[in-house]
């Protein structure tokens, strides 16, 4: 049986701000089959998007596809006209974005959005559609499939809209339909119920899709065959099984070593003096007018206590809304906690940063997810790490000068860098600044709000490491707060697992790694394994569930 | 646009022919402005010429006024005051309006929302009725002037670079600067400024503008720059009545005045842009 997509010697280039042309696609080729699925997998800037959408003769502004060929279902998407290729698409080629939130008009009504590709291609009457969109919307397991459509965008869960966007791919019958990284701003508990729901769609169709991800583990779930690239070319293609079993590539082995469990070593911890750094006693913080109570009107955070010690790590764990961001930024006091207790080394912490002393603030640092938007793009990196230097430690001149350099040499960023804006370094590049911003202050203590979860797999696993060897280096203590169950275990003596605004249980993974309470049950028991049969072997309990999964 | 656009490598930046254009005048006037004593031919009071509304001419080579004096060196004392009374006001609405609009971003509460409503209250006002009330209430001098031109234009800049500053405060790195202790000054000037000093610069030019014109307004009606002293609005002013006979004295300094305003904005529309790709 002929392929149904063949991309033949594939080139895209780019155009940048001096008019130079860049190559970042450099000729690949890649078949797939009618009902296959295929994976394209790589780090950001891989090209792994850009390949997808050229299936739709796509290339996004400032980009051209300067060669080769692309073949979907006898047609060579690249030779066609814009006219013909609207023909193509939605029809015979669907598209399900990352961000289906942003992919709807949220002033109209699901069902309308829904059944909109079947009034361009005038495929069916409205009616038609609207009974085809249920039964699709049932077939994705939607809560309320007749009724849901009938909603905004806003009124349905990020998981469901999820679904609901590849209701919108697949009602035209398409015979590709290309997924691009449709569960990666899903939580793992909700990312389960809508990777179960495209697989059965899929497998019951028998329609081919391209999945685009980073995630091997949830790749692995879907997919039948793995393409594995890096720098705009094809390192590595075969079934998922293989690439699992037996990878060759040694980027490929790279990606799957970033999988295993790292050991932690239990070190530095007995030597020191089990003495109590940080005591958190009955915290309470949210949003909201303050009401008669004293409290917020939204508790964002609801009694949580907490304690670290001295070169220990603490990691908070929990889903999107449980509290945990809140809970760092009442710790580092940007928002100042309603009630309860901040003790740092013995002294009490002011609820709000303003009323710290210096010297306080400067022992509690805290690092943020997004190094984009927590480093300063008017400034130079030289700049950025000497201003705690200056601010805290009085260092001019030469002093600071040195000190930079030193900085930089432990997050291992080249010299070079130093006259740097952060819009010219990358993404790992530029949370090692974050990072090292936080050290010039010479704390003990830094909040890791997510630092990793912007990053790669093979870039994030680069700086937990980083994370560890600084903690040996300058006995530090971290507090690390992530949704991404296998980052924590990997440096935290202690997991505290949050739900809700609550603490739901307390973890000590060198005595025991399995969790008691149902929610933590469930919340470990949900992150994708790399093995193939995960998804399929994996049963949950319905009750618990309905319970905690809004998915 | 790639037909008009130069390339420099050595300084990163890239600029275009027409912004290149609108510098050179602007230059042009600065430096008639900045040297206007030593390069006018004639005394700007004395009567050089028996008739009135003269032609041009190699001896007057822009005519005569309606008193029979040289407009060429009317013309170039003039620019001093157009150009040196409009960037004093500019700048003191610019700078203060800049700096109020930031501090008030950054401290939020009641002292940004008290600000804001008075300066709400003060750009109700239409800006050619309060220059004609103060003229009329305090007499027109120059640091009247300057001072009336500056606070009509305070409001406008700081609602600029209010809502500039406020977009960038909720960024991270102001979050990570206020964690670490800083107080406002260093916030709002080295945190948020050079990120939004661009537009700001932007905005400067086109108010610089509109001071030009309410200027060139205020002294065409006779409240402006006062006799013997005239700038450009207060040459075409008194010219007016050279208009039936063509006169150039009428039409040089309007001439003068759009130049000056086309160029600044062919300048702030085309300013230089930073190449992010340098290793090309």
């Amino acid at each position: 049986m002929a392929n149904l997509v063949e991309i033949r010697d594939l080139k895209v280039e780019a155009k940048t701000d001096s008019g130079r042309r860049i190559e970042i696609i450099k000729g690949i080729d890649l078949d797939i089959a009618p009902g296959e699925i295929v994976a394209l997998i790589g780090e950001s800037g891989s090209g792994k998007t850009t390949i997808a959408l050229t299936i739709m003769g796509y290339a996004r502004p400032g980009c051209r596809i300067s060669g080769g060929s692309v073949t979907v279902a006898g047609k060579d998407m690249v030779a066609l006209s814009e006219r013909q290729r609207a023909n193509v698409r939605g029809l015979e080629v669907s598209y399900v974005p990352q961000s289906a939130a942003a992919a709807f008009n949220p002033s109209k009504r699901i069902i309308d959005q829904v059944i909109e590709v079947t009034r361009i291609h005038q495929l069916m009457p409205p009616a038609e559609a609207r009974e085809k969109a249920v039964s699709l919307f049932r077939a994705l397991s939607l809560p309320d499939p007749d009724g849901i459509g009938n909603r905004y965008p806003h009124q349905v869960s990020g998981g469901q809209l999820q679904r609901l966007a590849a209701a919108m791919a697949l009602i035209s019958d398409p015979k590709l339909v290309i997924f691009d990284e449709p569960t990666t701003a899903l939580d793992v508990t909700t990312q389960i119920e809508v990777l179960r729901a495209f697989k059965a769609v899929m497998k019951k169709s028998g329609i081919a899709g391209v999945y685009v991800s980073h995630d091997l583990a949830v790749v692995a779930q879907i997919a039948d065959r793995i393409v594995v690239l890096r720098g705009g070319e094809v390192q590595e293609v075969a079934g998922t099984n293989e690439i699992l079993a037996d990878a060759k590539h040694p980027y490929t082995r790279e990606l799957l070593s970033a999988f295993e469990p790292k050991p932690r070593g239990e070190s530095i911890v007995a030597a020191l003096e089990r003495k109590p750094l940080l005591q958190v006693n009955g915290l309470i913080a949210g949003y909201g007018p303050v009401q008669p109570d004293g409290l917020p009107l939204v508790k964002a955070v609801q009694e949580a206590s907490l304690s670290l010690e001295r070169g220990r790590n603490l990691g908070i764990i929990g889903e999107s809304g449980c509290g945990k961001s809140t809970l760092a930024r009442s710790i580092a006091g940007i928002l100042p906690a309603s009630a309860g207790q901040l003790t740092l080394d013995g002294r009490e912490l002011a609820p709000s940063a303003r009323q710290r002393s210096r010297e306080q603030l400067r022992e509690l640092q805290i690092v943020f997810q997004h190094a984009d938007t927590s480093l300063n793009p008017a400034k130079s990196i030289e700049e950025i790490l000497g201003r705690p230097l200056k601010f805290y430690h009085g260092m001019k001149g030469k002093a600071r000068d040195t000190r930079i350099d030193e900085l930089m040499d432990m997050v291992r960023l080249p010299k070079a860098l130093r006259s740097r804006t952060p819009a010219e370094l990358s993404g790992g590049q530029k949370q090692r600044v974050n990072f090292a911003r936080a050290l010039a202050a010479e704390p003990k203590l830094i909040v890791c709000d997510e630092i990793t979860s912007a990053l790669d797999t093979v870039v994030a696993a680069a700086v937990i490491d980083l994370l560890k060897e600084m903690q040996r280096e300058l006995s530090l203590s971290y507090i690390f707060i992530s949704h991404d169950l296998s980052v924590v275990e990997a440096i935290c003596d202690e997991i505290v697992v949050m739900y809700n605004g609550r603490k739901v249980e307390e973890i000590t993974p060198a005595i025991s790694k399995v969790p008691q309470h149902p929610y933590s049950k469930l919340l470990f028991s949900s992150v994708p394994k790399l093995d193939p049969s995960w998804l399929d072997r994996l049963e949950r309990d319905p009750e618990l569930v309905k319970t905690y999964v809004q998915g | 646009m790639t037909t008009s656009t130069t390339m420099s490598r050595s300084t990163g930046y890239r600029f275009s022919w027409i912004g290149m254009i609108g510098f050179a005048i602007i230059l042009f006037w600065a430096i008639i402005a900045f040297l206007a004593p030593h390069i006018i031919p004639y005394p700007v009071g004395e009567i050089v010429d028996e008739d009135y509304f003269g032609p041009m001419s190699s001896k007057l080579l822009l005519g005569s006024d309606y008193l029979g004096r040289d407009m060429l060196s009317r013309i170039i004392m003039g620019a001093r005051y157009t150009v040196g009374i409009s960037l004093a006001a500019v700048c003191l609405a610019c700078f203060s309006g800049a700096a109020l609009g930031m501090a008030a971003a950054v401290i939020g509460g009641w002292f940004d929302t008290v600000l804001s409503r008075f300066l709400d209250a003060l750009n109700s006002i239409p800006s050619k009725l309060s220059g004609l009330v103060v003229a009329a209430a305090v007499g027109s001098s120059l640091p009247v002037l300057i001072i009336m031109l500056g606070v009509i234009y305070i409001p406008g800049a700081y609602r600029f670079a209010r809502s500039l500053a406020v977009n960038v405060n909720t960024m991270d790195y102001i979050t990570v600067a206020r964690t670490r202790g800083e107080g406002i000054p260093y916030v709002v000037f080295s945190e948020i400024l050079p990120n939004i000093i661009g537009p700001l610069l932007a905005d400067f030019g086109i108010r610089f503008v509109f001071i030009v014109l309410l200027l060139s307004g205020l002294s065409f009606l006779g409240l402006g720059v006062q006799p013997p002293y005239a700038d450009w609005g207060a040459l075409v002013h008194e010219n007016i009545g050279g208009l039936p006979f063509g006169a150039p004295a009428v039409i040089v300094p309007s001439l003068a005045i759009a130049s000056l305003t086309i160029s600044v904005n062919l300048l702030i529309d085309n300013l230089p842009k930073k190449i992010r790709d340098r290793s090309a």
